[in-house]
């Protein structure tokens, strides 16, 4: 990760991070389990993994059936062994932390998902084609996850996706190094193997259009997820040398390794888990200085503890409570400078975090030649007003219970329903939420028959 | 530094610590090594008429990741012309004159054999002889180890018959594949054996292969039993040993063997009345370095205790071992439950639950934390959830005042005297 990196260099760095557990790490892993009744781990896990259960079956050396047991719960188990929080999830709730270390769950996870990966058996079926059919529109963590349930239910299912690939974000959103391109494929594929079909390169309202779906489908599941990143709303934003922490990261994941950072100044605005991926990435695409730019302070930051821990390891630096005002142009239209002001933090706002007052007089500036925009996402406004469907700001509403929008036959899930001021969403919890909306259509199409 | 020294059997010991007669007593050289490494004694794997052993012998139980929690072998007594060991034996003496040397012999049930044997391994200058009576696999098919040892005139005779010549104590080794044990012994006792030693292994199949559908181990594709040992069987040894220093009638010195691998097993089957220990599985799986920690570890137990010499640790356990029938039916212990302790694993009361007697609560405290009760009134007093506890003092098997001791004996007693008392009314 020098700056003297050649291109050839670079794949390199885009591996995975952790490595996988060795069968014998695994099996003595596995044996520190307690096997705890009523276990706090599964309590603590949004799609209720039993983990005592698939750890006791790495002990046993039964891998299929560990395997099963998490894929069982969890659709996406794969994917969420190495992008879960796990310190906050299962393993911090494992009851081994007040008298020794907790058990790795996750690289146990990763491990018996690991053995289904590399052996190909068909490990659950789709179920009697009960003549109903659902369309999801969107291929991410909350629309496989309920493409998968309703498989398993019967139903016929067909995925809408708008990309050239199946996954959404685990496919397009999150660095390879924690999360390989190709084990999202993989779920996408177990997904297709239970009969769904996926339509990609299908733009809802556009390719495929919204009144035929809503009139030839039984249910509707909304798994749209959220937009680009959106503007900063300062000058200089059009400037060669902006870019889209979403944008940035889709292109490394789907293999775009370029040699045009190396070297490079950049500067990612923001402090969520997307603004570490994309300076963790732009670090390892040779960039000679990274520096995470956030207006509020350490502890307002929303990006995972072991994230942040993760991009001072790669040498990130952090510019706290200090609020970007204008992008500076070199003389030809690139990116020259990051002008700033420093900020101080007043009372809590109405999302629950200390509101932002820039200090008078305080501007300065930072040599930049890459400015990078993770402030969060925008929502699919028009597409969900052109449903007709309530929401707050382009957050759908839904019954919490019945997963229904304010349109009885449109059901959401994942991110499109995920509310501000709660932090990330996470690929777990959009999963769950998946499952959930599954069993509601599945409730609903059984209560109208 | 406390008094590691033994008196065996009129044997000199500079500590307890003795290897068993085992593979890593098959040479000179190993046997050197182990005193180098500052083991007391060895008993030399065992002599005999030279016999042939087969390839693939030994095969281990692991346990949740534990390796060799047991182990067992196949390998018979010495494949090494008689003249070899004996030389080496005299050899290894003149070097290490303080280190005891027994001989471990195994013959055919023959006077002949048996005087013939003695003899030649006593003109080497052995500390004294251990008579294999204990082997169970191999040899037993031949009338020898395990097959003799399992009929208590053989054992007596064989042992009368080595008296009638032996100048060096004589211990016979108990096989503990019988019903009891102290009826071998008895007899061992009654042949003029100056001591005992046991157990040997425990007839035992290590496993079948799920692959193959083979045994564990085989011998192209055919496997045999073998003779368990490890620290798996040390529970079983320690009964054993128990029940004989506890038999009135066996009066002769203990050596005890079974699964010890620690200084705190030595010291348990020192309690329980042995006089010193023999060790060879762990010493498979570690080396002879192992004896450091044994000798270190106990001098520090006996500092720690106060005791002047090991030997003061021989026996002190066996008063409290008796029988059922001598125990207090009125003892009461019931589990405590520590909150502050627990981990909330649950593992209480899931066995509790489904194994026991129903009698652990799962509740909400004030705060709504998850708490554990003990149901006092219904808990036997069993011990299995202070067991299944992974929590140091999060479960405390508390004593309950209990009425005068009354033990089933005597509780028959009375009722015999009470029903003969109303025999004698009517």
């Amino acid at each position: 990760m020098q700056s003297s990196v050649t291109l050839d260099d670079l794949p390199l760095n885009f591996q995975e991070v952790k490595k996988d557990l060795s069968p014998k790490e695994a099996v003595d892993e596995a044996n520190r389990c307690l096997y705890c009744y009523d276990a706090p781990c599964t309590k603590a896990c949004p799609t209720g993994i039993n983990i005592p259960a698939f750890i006791k079956k790495i002990a046993s050396e039964n891998l299929k059936g560990s395997a099963r047991v998490i894929l069982d719960a969890n659709p996406l188990g794969a994917t969420c062994a190495r992008v879960c929080p796990t310190e906050e999830l299962c393993e911090g709730a494992c009851v081994l932390n007040d008298i020794s270390v907790p058990v790795m769950i996750g690289q146990l996870q990763r491990h018996a998902t690991n053995w289904a990966i590399h052996h190909h058996q068909p490990l659950f079926k789709k179920g009697n084609p009960n003549g109903k059919k659902v369309a999801i529109i969107g291929s991410g963590p909350a629309g496989l996850s309920g493409a998968r349930e309703l498989a398993r239910l019967g139903y016929e299912v067909t995925i809408f996706e708008a990309k050239e690939k199946a996954g959404g974000l685990n496919t397009y959103g999150i660095v390879p190094f924690r999360l390989p391109q190709e084990i999202s494929l993989w779920e996408v594929e177990q997904v297709k193997q239970l009969g769904v079909e996926i339509l990609t390169n299908t733009i809802f309202g556009e390719d495929i259009m919204v009144n035929e779906v809503m009139e030839d489908y039984d249910a509707v599941l909304l798994a749209i997820g959220m937009g680009k990143v959106p503007m900063l709303g300062i000058p200089g934003e059009e400037l060669h040398g902006v870019y889209d922490a979403i944008q940035l990261i889709e292109e490394i994941k789907d293999g775009d390794i370029t040699d045009r950072f190396i070297g490079k100044r950049a500067a990612v605005i923001g402090a969520g888990n997307t603004a570490i991926d994309a300076a963790t990435c732009l670090k390892r695409m040779g960039a000679s200085n990274v520096k995470i730019v956030y207006r509020r302070s350490e502890s307002e930051m929303t990006a995972y503890a072991s994230e942040y821990e993760f991009a001072k390891q790669e040498g990130v630096e952090f510019r706290w409570l200090t609020q970007p005002t204008e992008i500076i142009d070199d003389g030809n239209g690139n990116v020259g400078k990051l002008k700033c002001s420093r900020t101080k933090l007043g009372e809590l706002d109405h999302s629950g975090r200390r509101s932002v007052k820039i200090i008078e007089n305080s501007d300065f500036s930072m040599d930049v030649d890459i400015v990078v925009k993770a402030i969060g996402q925008t929502r699919h406004k028009k597409l969900i007003e052109e449903l007709g469907l309530e929401h707050d700001q382009g957050i759908v509403k839904i019954d919490p219970v019945t997963h229904q929008t304010s349109n009885k036959k449109l059901f959401a899930a994942g991110d499109v329903v995920f509310g501000k001021g709660q932090g990330d969403a996470m690929v777990v919890s959009a999963v769950e939420q998946g499952k959930k909306a599954a069993r509601a259509i599945h409730r609903h199409i059984q209560s109208s028959l | 530094m406390a008094d590691l020294r033994i008196h065996f059997a009129g044997i000199q010991s500079m500590n307890p610590f003795w290897l068993a007669s085992a593979p890593p007593t098959n040479s000179g050289y190993q046997v050197q090594r182990a005193f180098e490494s500052g083991w007391g004694g060895v008993v030399w794997k065992t002599l005999g008429d030279p016999i042939l052993n087969v390839s693939s012998r030994f095969a281990a139980f692991n346990y949740n990741g534990q390796v060799m929690a047991g182990f067992n072998n196949i390998e018979l007594i010495t494949d090494r012309p008689l003249e070899v060991n004996l030389k080496e034996i005299y050899e290894t003496k003149k070097k290490f004159p303080k280190h005891v040397i027994v001989a471990s012999l195994m013959v055919e049930p023959n006077q002949e054999k048996w005087h013939e044997i003695v003899k030649r391994v006593e003109d080497v200058g052995v500390d004294g002889l251990e008579l294999n009576f204990g082997c169970p696999h191999g040899m037993a098919e031949r009338g020898m180890g395990a097959a003799s040892g399992q009929v208590p005139e053989l054992v007596e005779k064989q042992t009368y018959w080595v008296k009638e010549v032996a100048q060096t104590p004589v211990i016979v080794k108990l096989t503990p594949n019988i019903t009891d044990i102290t009826a071998t012994a008895y007899a061992a006792v009654q042949g003029g054996a100056d001591a005992i030693s046991l157990i040997n292994t425990i007839n035992s199949l290590m496993g079948v292969d799920l692959n193959t559908w083979n045994t564990i181990p085989n011998v192209a594709g055919k496997g045999t039993h073998g003779g368990y040992c490890g620290p798996a069987v040390k529970p079983i040894a320690l009964n054993m040993v128990a029940e004989c220093a506890r038999h009135p009638d066996i009066s002769v010195p203990i050596s005890g063997i079974g699964g010890i691998s620690t200084w705190k097993d030595a010291a348990e089957f020192m309690l329980m009345g042995a006089t010193n220990i023999q060790v060879c599985t762990a010493v498979m799986q570690h080396g002879f370095s192992i004896v450091e920690d044994m000798i270190d570890g106990m001098n520090n137990y006996l500092e720690e205790k106060g005791l002047h010499s090991v030997m003061d640790l021989i026996g002190q356990s066996v008063p409290k071992y008796t029988d059922w029938g001598d125990l207090d039916l009125n003892y009461k212990v019931v589990a405590h439950i520590n909150n502050e302790s627990c981990i909330h694993c649950n593992k209480c009361y899931i066995a509790c639950e489904d194994a026991s007697h129903q009698c652990i609560e799962m509740l909400s405290d004030e705060n709504g934390e998850n708490i554990l009760k003990v149901r006092e009134e219904d808990c036997v007093g069993c011990n299995l959830c202070s067991i299944v506890c992974p929590a140091e003092g999060a479960i405390d098997m508390v004593e309950k005042p209990s009425p005068i001791p009354l033990t089933w004996n005597e509780r028959q007693k009375l009722i015999d005297r009470f029903l003969s008392n109303q025999k004698m009314i009517s």
